[in-house]
């Protein structure tokens, strides 16, 4: 039956996840992840899920059994954060060159040095070349809105790449919030039965996984690998549709709020843009024609569509809750203004880093990068292209 | 031989065609040295056909005969493994070998 529940991000990962029961999950704990692994082993000792779990010795070990089972041919899903996800780099990169439709749910954390347990996007960014397919949620309604619709988009014939699911760690992954939980089994039924594309357990058929590729097949196997996420646009797309008309929320590439008459765009994923949205709405009421967009979808990028909502802006503030030390910009801006450059009307552009380890961004930050961009768009003048925010200088 | 289009290959690198190694001749890595047969000396345990990773032991009518050199990389291991005192199984230096068949 269709419920209001009180989750938070973990319990809402979790819950989406008995309620597909994949054939198998692997997982090891890591803070702020934890709660999901938990759960689920305790959803399996109490017999409401009839997938393997497993807890092998590490996170390396964890991709590698859930590479193993997607294999094998089953449906397969995992979960973790920062270093945990790290760990798993080397098999993120053959969970994808093999095209198995593995689905993580990842509580955004943070990167050691310095060791620390909150909430940044530097893990999933870190993995952002590694072939997965990643979406972003505001809150915990999302977070578990977008597991059962990563699914869907994982195991689409034609797109069959991994999907990350990422979850702002303490901040969703920790947080209540009251949620729509559907029907087991229209959630069942919405997610369908798993078909797996040559499984190894059908010993019909003769087949080997992951042969060695020389000079002469590995540029051929990785372009098939790109044309796999460069077809789920449409995927995404299409479920997103499905999943509103089915439920009543829709899904796309992003979210616009405020964005019709906007001349000054902020840019913002995961749950800052929740504090962003009052940002906004106080800045409207004080007649400043301000907008929101917050990417969901970061990989594939949606750069077309993005450009088209932004071209016309006067400026536009993007805010990485990562850094990529050295580079001339964090990811999420240097993939935006990438995308601005073919368009001859396009707004100023500057970039904000916000909240490495946890760091706090309040309504008066927004605001501060708000009359940044005021200035901009007035002056027609960018000071400091890429800058920082609730940092002591 | 063809090679396919990235189009035309096998979604995530399977590889459907079973038995296929067989063209991957690992004998050319070879270098250095080879072992060479020494047929009475051979107790036909077999412990050279079973250590051999590359299966480059040449069995025939049930009996080990020699080996493949299509496919022995020199490794060494089927001499280490050959139980007799006098081994059947002799590393040679690949020159000395190539001077005899020169000299021949």
């Amino acid at each position: 039956m269709k419920t209001l529940k009180t989750l938070n991000g973990n319990q809402a990962i979790a819950e989406a996840t008995r309620q597909i029961d994949p054939d198998v999950i692997a997982a090891y704990p890591i803070t702020p992840s934890t709660a999901i692994v938990e759960s689920i082993a305790q959803f399996k000792a109490d017999g409401l899920i009839s997938g393997e779990f497993v807890c092998p010795e590490s996170e390396h070990s964890a991709m590698s059994v859930c590479i193993g089972a997607a294999s094998a041919g089953g449906r397969v899903m995992t979960a973790t954060a920062s270093q945990g996800l790290a760990l798993m780099w080397e098999m993120l990169y053959i969970a994808a060159g093999l095209r198995l439709p593995i689905v993580a749910g990842i509580a955004n954390r943070s990167l050691s040095a310095p060791i620390n347990i909150h909430g940044d996007h530097s893990d999933t960014m870190g993995a952002r070349d590694s072939g997965w397919i990643q979406l972003y949620s505001e809150g915990c309604q999302e977070a578990y809105d977008n597991l059962i619709q990563a699914f869907r988009i994982a195991e689409h014939l034609d797109v069959r790449t991994p999907v990350l699911v990422g979850l702002d760690g303490f901040i969703i992954s920790h947080s209540m919030e009251v949620i729509q939980v559907e029907d087991d089994d229209e959630v069942k039924k919405f997610v369908g039965e798993y078909k797996p594309v040559y499984p190894l357990l059908d010993t019909s058929r003769k087949l080997t996984v992951g042969p060695i590729d020389f000079t002469d097949y590995y540029f051929e196997h990785k372009r098939g690998q790109i044309e796999g996420i460069e077809n789920a646009p449409r995927v995404i797309e299409a479920v997103g549709k499905e999943f509103g008309q089915k439920f009543g929320r829709e899904y796309g590439f992003f979210e616009e709020y405020k964005m019709n008459d906007a001349e000054l765009c902020i840019v913002v994923m995961s749950s800052a843009a929740g504090t962003c949205k009052d940002a906004v709405d106080e800045l409207r009421s004080e007649g400043k024609r301000i907008g929101l967009l917050k990417p969901r979808v970061f990989r594939p990028f949606p750069h077309q569509k993005i450009a088209e909502a932004l071209k016309k802006m006067k400026a536009v503030a993007v805010l990485d809750r990562s850094s990529s030390p050295g580079a001339f910009g964090a990811p999420l801006f240097t993939e935006i203004r990438s995308a601005l450059y073919d368009y001859s009307q396009r707004p100023k552009i500057v970039n904000y880093v916000y909240g490495l380890g946890g760091r706090d961004i309040m309504v008066e930050h927004f605001k501060e990068v708000a009359s940044k961009l005021e200035r901009i768009a007035e002056t027609g003048k960018i000071e400091e292209i890429c800058g920082y925010i609730n940092l002591r200088e | 031989m063809k090679k396919e289009s990235w189009k035309e290959l096998t979604i995530g690198t399977i590889n459907l065609d079973a038995g296929n190694s067989v063209k991957n001749l690992t004998g050319t890595w070879r270098s250095g040295k080879s072992p060479q047969f020494v047929e009475e000396n051979c107790i036909q345990c077999f412990f050279c056909w079973l250590y051999c990773p590359h299966f480059a032991v040449r069995v025939e009518g049930g009996e080990v005969k020699g080996i493949n050199y299509d496919y022995c990389t020199g490794c060494g291991i089927c001499s280490v493994e050959c139980p007799p005192k006098d081994k059947a199984l002799v590393m040679v230096k690949e020159e000395v070998k190539l001077a005899e068949r020169s000299a021949k």
